[in-house]
Parts: structure tokens; C-alpha cells; sequence
């Protein structure tokens, strides 16, 4: 079983990565709207694994992806910090219940699953934006960047859910 | 000191969030002022390869484009070589030359960043070096700003850190070339001063101030001006003849006598 997840996690992390880098930074729809569909793996990856390890690997994917797309640790700034806020965001979104042993992702009502998805989305735009621009001059292309690659890849990683349901797991 | 340890073990989790935090906040950051770190960037060994293998197989659909790109400037090219004192077609590439140019083929390209960078197939098993300057056969692309053996990462002129000196077509009025990070077919031509005549539509071509690339490049045309805050300089925009967001064939241009024109420019600094 334990085997089973390292295995399923290292295949996410790779497809993430290589889905990510070759299709998606590639689709510039409209010019600028590059929908970042690798924070699937923070929304699939287990909830009762340890945090330190979720937040480390979380680092490494981001930093995979800067390399890719020369932005330096853009990503993984806004990875690592959206990993470490992830119990936070789960807590407001699905209540206590989340901390039984019970608890299973795909138990909860699909407005929880997107509200958690949307929350985990937009706050790491708006980080990444935040680090890519970098200057308050430009506030206006800040807020056009993050409002519309969050609705980009917001709408992607629901098809992506849909597609990939974690019901088998 | 007990309650020391017991604190950092209470709060492991979240003093390694910061830890990880800062790394990379301190990497972002140090690449506004400085250059990049020679790690973390697409022209390393793995990312090359996969964006070339990619390449490999995304080229055969651009094939057509491609070759009729290369005709139209090789016609151009005979054209000019067939009406100029020259005629020999088959003279050798002298080695006396001060321009050498080397075919490449870019395997990566971003422009919805502020600071976006090119990955070409070519690296120092080339020749190719930090500084030389990148064209197509329509007109500027950027200057190389890392290599690896096999591959070079190049700072495209939509890059916030970009500054080439230009010059308005057969005048001698030169601006640095910059980008405000807008739009990714417009780029902006500082410090022209206000008693130049301009017209919309007017050629903009690289300077012969600069060491990396030879003079007369073509760059753009003029699509609006406005003088900036003080009133004594234009800032310009330029609208790109490259179509940046479909980019091929390159070649990178080796200006034999730039690493003596730069040690002779340092040297002047540093004396004073």
C-alpha cells in the first residue's frame, strides 16, 4: 500500500511536471494565459502523510517548473507556501471533519472540492504574480494576470478532476 | 535550553516552511539585481534535452513555413549579392571576417513573463558564448546569457532587463531599446532627443555603439511617440518586424572583436 503511494506520487510529480512545461506553459491563450495545472498535486496528494515531507516535495516541484520556464523560484515560493497553508485552507473549507480518519476527498460535496481547488489556486497567483512583477507600478497588469490565469487554470484542473477522479485510490 | 529544543521540535514543521520560504525568496530576488544563478536555468542538460527532444518532433509540422521563410531571404540575399561588386557566389567565409554567424534552432520560448528567456540548441561546443547576439532573418531577438555544452539560454528582448542601443534608420540619433512588459510585439526606444524629426512608420535598426551586434539590424517601425516626463527626450514605441510568439531559425552572431572592445570599455571604467 505504502509502495503503491511513493509510486503514484513520483508519476504525478513527473506527468505534473511534463504536462505542465511542454503543453501548458506553451498555450499563451490570449497572449498571457498559461494555466498552471501542476497544483493538482497538492489538491490529490494524501492528507495523512507527514507535513514536513508534502511541504519539501512541494518545494521540489516548484523549483522543477522554474527550471523549465526560467523564472528563478517563483513557483517554488508560491508552492511551498501554499503546501504549508493547505491544512489552513482545508480546515475552512471541509470544517473539523477533515481530521477524522475517515475523512475521504471525494465524500465531500463537489462546491468543497472547487472551493478548495479555487482557494489553493488563487493564493498562489497571486504570490507568483506578486514575486514575477515585483513592483506596485504595474498594479493593474498584476491584477489582470491574476484574475485571469487563476480562472484559466481553475476551469483546466476541474476538467482535470473530472477526468482523473480519485475514487479508485 | 530544554525549552529551546522543545520549541524548535513543537514548530519543526513550520521553521522548515520558512527555511524553504527564504531560499527561494532570496533566489527571486537576488535575480532582479543580478544574474541568474548558473543552475536554475532551462539551458541546463535535462531541461535541454527534453525541450529538444520536443523540438525534434514539433518541427516536422513547420517544415513548409520554414523552408519558405528560407527562400524569401535567400532570394533576398542573391539579389543583393548578384547587384554588388561581389558576384562570386562560391567565395570562401574568410577568416579575417569580424562577424561570424552560426546557425541554431530555439527549442524553448516564453512571452507572457516579465522576464523571458529563449533556450537555443546550440552551446559551447559551438562557440557559442555569454554576449553574442541572436537574430532571425526578420530582425533582432536578444543577447546569450548562459551556456552548457549543447545548449545557451538567451535574454529575449522582452525582458525587462534588455537594453540594446538602436537608432532611427540613416540618422545617427541613438535610444536604448527596454521593454515595459505590456504587450509582447511593442518595445520601447528611450533617450531619443526631442529635436529628432520622427514619423510613424520610420525604420528603427540596431546602433553601431554596441559590441555584440553590427550596425543596421533591422528591430521595427515606429508606431507611436510622446515625449516622456521632462519634455526633452521621446519615448517611442516600437512595433516588432519578429513575431515573437513564433519563433524557428535563428542565427547567432560572433563579433570576433567584442571581447577587446568590452576589455578596452572596462578598463576605462575602472580608471576612473
Amino acid at each position: 500500500m505504502t509502495n503503491n503511494l511513493y509510486f503514484l506520487t513520483s508519476l504525478r510529480f513527473i506527468l505534473l511536471v511534463l504536462v505542465q512545461v511542454l503543453v501548458f506553459n506553451k498555450l499563451n491563450f490570449l497572449g498571457f494565459i498559461n494555466p498552471m495545472v501542476y497544483l493538482l498535486f497538492l489538491y490529490w496528494y494524501p492528507i495523512k502523510q507527514r507535513r514536513a515531507i508534502f511541504i519539501l516535495i512541494s518545494f521540489l516541484l516548484g523549483l522543477t517548473i522554474d527550471i523549465f520556464s526560467d523564472t528563478v523560484a517563483f513557483h517554488a515560493a508560491a508552492t511551498v507556501t501554499l503546501a504549508y497553508l493547505r491544512p489552513t485552507i482545508m480546515r475552512f473549507v471541509f470544517g473539523v471533519n477533515y481530521e477524522f480518519q475517515s475523512f475521504k476527498l471525494s465524500n465531500t460535496t463537489k462546491a468543497q472540492q472547487i472551493t478548495f481547488l479555487a482557494l489553493l489556486i488563487i493564493g498562489h497567483h497571486t504570490i507568483f504574480f506578486l514575486l514575477e512583477i515585483f513592483s506596485l507600478d504595474h498594479l493593474l497588469l498584476l491584477l489582470k494576470k491574476i484574475v485571469f490565469t487563476s480562472t484559466g487554470s481553475i476551469l483546466i484542473c476541474l476538467l482535470f478532476t473530472s477526468l482523473f477522479s480519485v475514487d479508485k485510490e | 535550553m530544554q525549552q529551546i529544543i522543545n520549541f524548535i521540535l513543537r514548530n519543526k514543521t513550520t521553521l522548515f516552511f520558512v527555511f524553504l520560504l527564504t531560499v527561494s525568496l532570496s533566489l527571486s530576488i537576488q535575480s532582479h539585481s543580478y544574474h541568474r544563478s548558473r543552475f536554475f536555468n532551462s539551458s541546463n542538460w535535462l531541461v535541454g534535452n527534453v525541450y529538444n527532444t520536443q523540438t525534434k518532433v514539433s518541427s516536422y509540422f513547420k517544415l513548409k513555413e520554414v523552408n519558405e521563410n528560407l527562400l524569401q531571404e535567400n532570394t533576398r540575399l542573391r539579389t543583393l549579392l548578384f547587384n554588388s561588386s561581389e558576384t562570386d557566389t562560391n567565395t570562401a567565409i574568410d577568416t579575417t571576417f569580424q562577424y561570424r554567424v552560426i546557425p541554431g534552432q530555439v527549442i524553448k520560448n516564453s512571452y507572457a513573463l516579465r522576464n523571458n528567456y529563449i533556450t537555443i540548441n546550440k552551446g559551447k561546443a559551438e562557440g557559442i558564448q555569454q554576449d553574442m547576439g541572436v537574430i532571425t532573418s526578420k530582425g533582432v531577438l536578444g543577447i546569450v546569457e548562459h551556456t552548457t555544452n549543447k545548449f545557451a539560454s538567451v535574454q529575449s528582448i522582452l525582458n525587462t532587463k534588455s537594453n540594446i542601443n538602436a537608432k532611427i534608420k540613416n540618422t545617427n540619433n541613438f535610444g536604448s531599446l527596454k521593454w515595459d512588459a505590456n504587450r509582447y510585439d511593442v518595445v520601447q526606444l528611450e533617450d531619443i532627443p526631442r529635436m529628432v524629426p520622427l514619423l510613424i512608420g520610420d525604420t528603427i535598426v540596431t546602433g553601431a555603439m554596441s559590441s555584440i551586434f553590427p550596425e543596421n539590424i533591422p528591430i521595427g517601425t515606429i508606431k507611436k511617440f510622446n515625449l516622456n516626463a521632462s519634455e526633452s527626450f521621446y519615448s517611442i514605441d516600437v512595433g516588432l518586424f519578429n513575431d515573437m510568439t513564433n519563433l524557428n531559425k535563428i542565427y547567432i552572431i560572433n563579433n570576433t572583436f567584442g571581447s577587446e572592445i568590452r576589455e578596452l570599455e572596462e578598463k576605462i571604467t575602472n580608471d576612473q
